[in-house]
């Protein structure tokens, strides 16, 4: 595996967030190191930091200890490179905006070509299903909808490392599974790598390639596991028993980090 | 289909009938000393009621007017007054609003920019804000008269003085609100620009430009009815110039009480008008933004 470039590399990596209450530790020496075209989750119980990992990733949080590589650069000059697309746990649509200007919206400040941006749009709302939705505006479209057009917009342009948080959080059961079979389907196709914060075991097992488990106080990976599940992956998957040892793996993990004893 | 008690126009139309039952009523008390004490020195006593009343009601220069006084007036000086001679309200509302337009207008510019360094630069956002606050602490009516003298010192007369004083009182509420509305975008919309390495002009228009708007709209409404106060005031010092302000100062003169209060009615009228056309103009835009019909 050695041979396949590293998109994430993290050593020692520690943030603490200095608060009236005294410091918060939301990431002590956390080492990890993502491969391209992977599909990583991060789970954990709230307070783990594994948000914060992935904002510290995306230059949105500085960390105070280790060391953090993006695409073998800093995550400043990866940012400015525009070298990812976040997904936020809210969409985070703008409601002056129609569906395809809020896909434009990174397109329009990249300085795409009209043109392109125009075949850019089109592509990613058909990848997200949403075709036929351009001209509507974010309160005219279900959550799900909402947030199937968040991730057109930190798809439409030419990052190869996509950072999601939590982002089908908020939506129920039978939305989330399809959107998360769509999401399967969006990575197999683009080869792009994914970082993925989740809640859910199951979620995190269906999709992951690794499943990195935190635990809190202070935020810390307590477990990596690689998925052995095959790359196709159809929804009845998770009723299979390799599935379900992943799973008790995971869960197992969480015990141990303290996580269901607080 | 909504009944009559429920609707605007019903609500509306009660409080006003209230207010004129309630003005009459005020009419008699506040006239009735003088009208007294002109049946005393013709020696008239048993004056039959409705005599009474009627007198009571067509004073030359009444303590307070009566409604229908005030609406006579207004009638004739707007409708029966040539627009373009001193006598006509039309002519006075029109030096006003022209006044309180263009001071409007650079108020709210004013407004925006004060609002806009200060969102961008820590320096102006410390320092900035108490002048901002103190300069209402001034009372507008004991700089007014000082404004127009000193600008009629250095050769500016008319209608940019006026302008001025009306800037003075109207870009406040746009400096605080927009300074409110350019800081609304939540903290996501914000972290999603920066995730784009968007520069900080693009995060102005893209969005907190955007984001301010509905702020726009509520400090300019406020801001407009502070212009036209201002015009008014300034108004005030200039004397014989003309505008609702010289109307006003000319009716307290010569004890034109209703004179007084038609130009008042005209004022409110103008405020009025002037939110009506704010309320369009945002009506339009929200419906061009997007926001649920």
């Amino acid at each position: 595996m050695s041979e396949i470039p590293s998109v994430v590399e993290a050593k020692g990596l520690g943030l603490t967030f200095e608060t009236a209450d005294g410091p918060v530790h939301a990431l002590a020496d956390v080492d990890l190191s993502i491969r391209k075209g992977e599909f990583v989750s991060f789970i954990g119980p709230s307070g783990c930091g594994k948000t914060t990992f992935l904002r510290a990733i995306a230059d949105l949080e500085q960390p105070t200890a280790g060391t953090i590589t993006v695409n073998g650069t800093s995550p400043a000059m990866a940012r400015k490179d525009r070298a990812y697309g976040y997904v936020f746990q809210a969409p985070a649509l703008y409601p002056w905006r129609t569906i395809e200007r809020n896909v434009a919206l990174p397109l329009e400040i990249m300085g795409y070509a009209k043109s392109d941006q125009k075949a850019r749009i089109a592509r990613t709302l058909e990848l997200v299903n949403l075709k036929g939705f351009e001209k509507k505006y974010p309160w005219q479209l279900s959550g799900g909808m909402q947030q199937r057009a968040s991730i057109a917009r930190a798809l439409a342009f030419d990052a190869d490392l996509l950072l999601m948080d939590e982002p089908f959080g908020a939506l129920d059961e039978i939305v989330r599974d399809h959107l998360n079979e769509q999401l399967l389907e969006l990575w197999d196709k683009t080869g792009k790598t994914i970082c993925f914060v989740t809640h859910s075991i199951p979620e995190a097992v269906y999709l992951s390639t690794k499943i990195v488990v935190m635990s809190p106080r202070p935020g810390r990976v307590t477990d990596v596991i690689e998925s052995t599940l095959p790359r196709e992956r159809p929804l009845d998957i998770r009723e299979t028993p390799e599935f379900l040892e992943i799973a008790a793996r995971v869960r197992e993990g969480l015990r141990a980090g303290h996580s269901y004893d607080e | 289909m909504k009944s009559i008690l429920e609707s605007r126009t019903f609500a509306i139309g009660t409080v006003v009938l209230a207010i004129i039952v309630i003005w009459y009523g005020f009419a008699i008390v506040l006239n009735l000393p003088w009208q007294q004490s002109v049946y005393a020195r013709a020696d008239l006593t048993d004056v039959p009621l409705f005599q009474w009343l009627a007198d009571l009601y067509s004073q030359q220069r009444p303590v307070l007017p009566a409604p229908h006084q005030v609406a006579v007036e207004f009638y004739t000086s707007v409708f029966q007054a040539n627009p373009t001679t001193p006598r006509s309200l039309i002519f006075h509302a029109w030096i006003t609003l022209s006044a309180t337009g263009l001071g409007f207008l650079f108020g709210t510019l004013l407004g925006i920019l004060l609002a806009v360094s200060i969102v961008h630069n820590r320096a102006m956002d410390r320092s900035l804000m108490p002048w901002v606050i103190a300069s209402q602490t001034i009372p507008i009516l004991a700089i007014a008269p000082m404004i127009v003298v000193v600008l009629n010192s250095v050769g500016l007369t008319g209608l940019i003085p006026k302008a001025l004083i009306s800037t003075y009182l109207s870009f406040f509420p746009v400096v605080v609100g927009m300074v409110k509305g350019f800081r609304s975008p939540e903290a996501l919309h914000l972290d999603l620009l920066r995730t784009y390495h968007a520069s900080t002009s693009q995060v102005f228009w893209k969005l907190r430009w955007p984001a301010s708007l509905p702020f726009l709209f509520a400090s300019m409404k406020v801001g407009v009815a502070a212009s036209l106060v201002g015009a008014i005031v300034g108004e005030l010092p200039t004397g014989a110039a003309g505008g609702l302000g010289s109307r006003l100062l000319a009716g307290s003169y010569y004890g034109q009480t209703t004179q007084i209060w038609a130009a008042l009615l005209m004022a409110a009228t103008l405020s009025a008008g002037l939110i009506v056309a704010i309320n369009a103009i945002q009506t339009l835009t929200s419906k061009a933004m997007g926001a649920p019909a």
